[in-house]
């Protein structure tokens, strides 16, 4: 395979699930938690799916990992069709692809020690020697910054952070190339997100891994990210490298998003002027008309409520899907 | 995972053994339970020496109070009161414990099953189940010693279905909310098989309230054999259960008291040490409960 193509390519996902209702389980409608997204993670970088809740990220991080069967789109891994692998293969890709969940507090099985789940896959998959997992989970711990003493701890005998870092350690057994991130910190204090961050980031340079990143922490996932997307309701709304995106965003959501982290600096929060955004998210099942997010948008046209905009090049590497801003030079 | 003779695993066998020693020390009623069991285990494995009469043999002291010869007294037939539930012990532990045996064996299979699937599987399965929990087990039970006839191995067989669908039901509700969990997912993510998943890491999470309803069905069980005995429908005539000697005993309750209450203490004691022992295997396999000493 060579250098520039992409490890992870994803290809006009949609991924629907159905509602059902009555005794039959009659199919009476479907909610697109993900509609038409396509991006592509360069080997050892770091790409970002940001949104509010309920915008289809983590749907779109479950497709990756093979846990939700996508409608319709392609996944293409190292440039290998998922949906087209046989099972030796998918086994493969299992090896290569691996998850940090989100909660630490259910993402270990509580009756197992954290040797038991760090060894389980060197085990099942005969990843390791009998007479060397001992070590090797040792090896592991350590990478994860956990003293091998904690093979012998179960899950609810460390804190969240600890957890984290144990599930980290289960993910790298597998000596994955892809890891994806599902909200891998949100659950954490803050100091410990840091901590978690740096693990991450220096992994990253060790082992050369890719990371998906899902959050909805901008700070977070800009100081991790190369590339960002921000999603809304199952759509890309914008993507560009992090510091372009931050820096001048073109997509009046991704603006809006921006605004609402607050300022730690007082004097700059009492000069700000930000226009919040009206109205909920509405509901996937149900969407809005051409651009998903036309009733909520300050920027609103006639166009925008007949017709979806595409993902269009603003400038290099930079993406919107905005009628209005993607063409002009964004008011600043 | 009992093939590896280094690592973890054996690492921890001493451990959880304590577990089970830290938690019994503790716990007064289990101690008082795993007594009253050990009892009747000894009784019923060492009846033809323990007995002090044949359980058949009929003698002429028909009725008799408790004296030094027969300890709790003789039946309406003159056979020794003791020697009967010495020998009824047998079968009636025998049933209760394989009965639940199977019913947990089946029933958690198809709970597994129909849980982590989910679909038209699971609509199957849920709809059999249901059909089964519109009736009373013992209603069952009775059912299916009609069809099959009476005898131990059907006696056991017809109340170990009539349990099933008990064991389904909290086998599939614990699975669907157990499927949720990120380790179920993350086992997916490493590629365990499914019978890895379900067994590894859905099932011991569910064990708790399968105890609980396994110690309640033993003496439901060993109950429901007596039932079936005091209907006629039991064993057979000659196998003194317990049931039996309290269905033969009901007739004289007015003018011989201690055939209805012997085997009928028997039933309670029993019962009552399953469940105790029950609640502390519960708390001994929970290994989130902090074991202090």
């Amino acid at each position: 395979m060579s250098e520039d193509q992409p490890l992870l390519e994803v290809e006009n996902l949609h991924v629907s699930f159905p509602i059902r209702k009555g005794f039959f389980q009659r199919t009476v409608g479907a909610v697109q938690a993900v509609n038409g997204v396509s991006f592509s993670v360069p080997r050892g970088t770091s790409f970002g799916l940001v949104g509010e809740s309920g915008c289809g990220k983590t749907t779109v991080a479950r497709a990756v990992l093979q846990l939700v069967e996508p409608t319709a789109g392609a996944i293409r891994f190292d440039g290998e069709d998922v949906a087209k692998m046989d099972a030796v293969a998918l086994n493969r890709f299992r090896g290569r692809v691996q998850a940090v969940f989100q909660d630490p507090f259910s993402s270990l099985n509580p009756r197992m020690s954290t040797g038991r789940i760090i060894s389980e896959p060197l085990r099942v998959h005969r990843l390791t020697p009998e007479s060397q997992i001992k070590a090797e989970v040792a090896r592991l711990l350590d990478m994860c910054g956990l003293p091998a003493r904690f093979a012998d701890l179960y899950p609810h005998e460390m804190s969240g952070g600890q957890r984290q870092r144990v599930g980290i350690a289960r993910a790298l057994a597998m000596k994955p190339e892809l890891i994806v991130c599902d909200e891998a910190v949100s659950a954490l204090d803050v100091s410990i997100q840091a901590q978690i961050i740096n693990l991450l980031e220096d992994l990253q340079k060790e082992l050369n891994l890719t990371y998906l990143f899902i959050g909805h922490d901008l700070s977070v996932v800009r100081h991790i990210c190369d590339q960002v997307a921000v999603m809304y309701l199952g759509r890309i709304a914008e993507t560009a490298p992090s510091d372009p995106l931050f820096a001048a965003p073109r997509h009046p959501y991704t603006q809006a998003l921006i605004d609402a982290v607050p300022n730690p600096d007082p004097d700059y929060e009492a000069g700000r002027h930000i226009a919040p955004l009206e109205g909920e998210v509405p509901s996937p099942a149900n969407p809005p008309s051409g651009c998903f997010f036309h009733p909520r948008c300050p920027l609103v046209t006639d166009r925008c409520r007949q017709e979806a905009p595409h993902l269009d090049p603003v400038a290099p590497a930079h993406f919107a899907a905005c009628w209005e801003t993607a063409q002009t030079v964004p008011a600043e | 995972m009992s093939d590896t003779s280094q690592g973890f695993e054996a690492e921890q066998r001493p451990k959880r053994r304590s577990r089970f020693q830290a938690t019994l020390v503790r716990d007064r009623k289990a101690q008082a339970g795993l007594l009253v069991l050990l009892l009747f285990v000894i009784g019923a494995v060492f009846a033809p020496l323990l007995a002090p009469f044949d359980p058949n043999e009929m003698t002429l002291e028909m009725m008799s109070g408790l004296t030094w010869t027969h300890p709790l007294g003789t039946d309406d037939l003159g056979r020794d009161l003791l020697s009967r539930i010495l020998y009824g012990t047998r079968v009636s532990l025998f049933i209760g414990i394989s009965t639940v045996g199977i019913a947990l064996v089946i029933g958690i299979a198809l709970g597994l099953v129909a849980g982590y699937f989910g679909g038209w599987i699971d609509l199957v399965i849920m709809r059999y189940i249901d059909l089964q929990w519109a009736f009373p087990n013992f209603i069952i039970a009775v059912y299916l010693v009609a069809v099959f006839g009476t005898g131990l191995l059907n006696v056991i067989v017809a109340l170990s279905l009539a349990f099933v669908d008990d064991f389904a039901r909290v086998a599939r509700s614990m699975t669907l909310s157990l499927r949720e969990e990120q380790y179920v997912d993350a086992a997916r993510t490493l590629g365990f098989s499914k019978a890895r998943t379900l067994f590894i890491h859905i099932l011991p999470n569910a064990v708790a309230p399968i105890i609980v309803q396994a110690t309640v069905s033993v003496s439901y069980a060993i109950l429901g054999e007596a039932s079936l005995s005091f209907l006629g429908l039991g064993v057979d005539a000659y196998t003194p259960t317990w049931g039996l000697i309290l269905a033969d005993g009901r007739g004289f309750i007015t003018q011989a008291w201690w055939l209805g209450v012997f085997p009928g203490l028997a039933i309670m004691l029993v019962v009552l040490a399953i469940n105790f022992v029950g609640d502390w295997l519960r708390d001994a396999l929970d290994v989130r409960q902090a074991v202090t000493d």
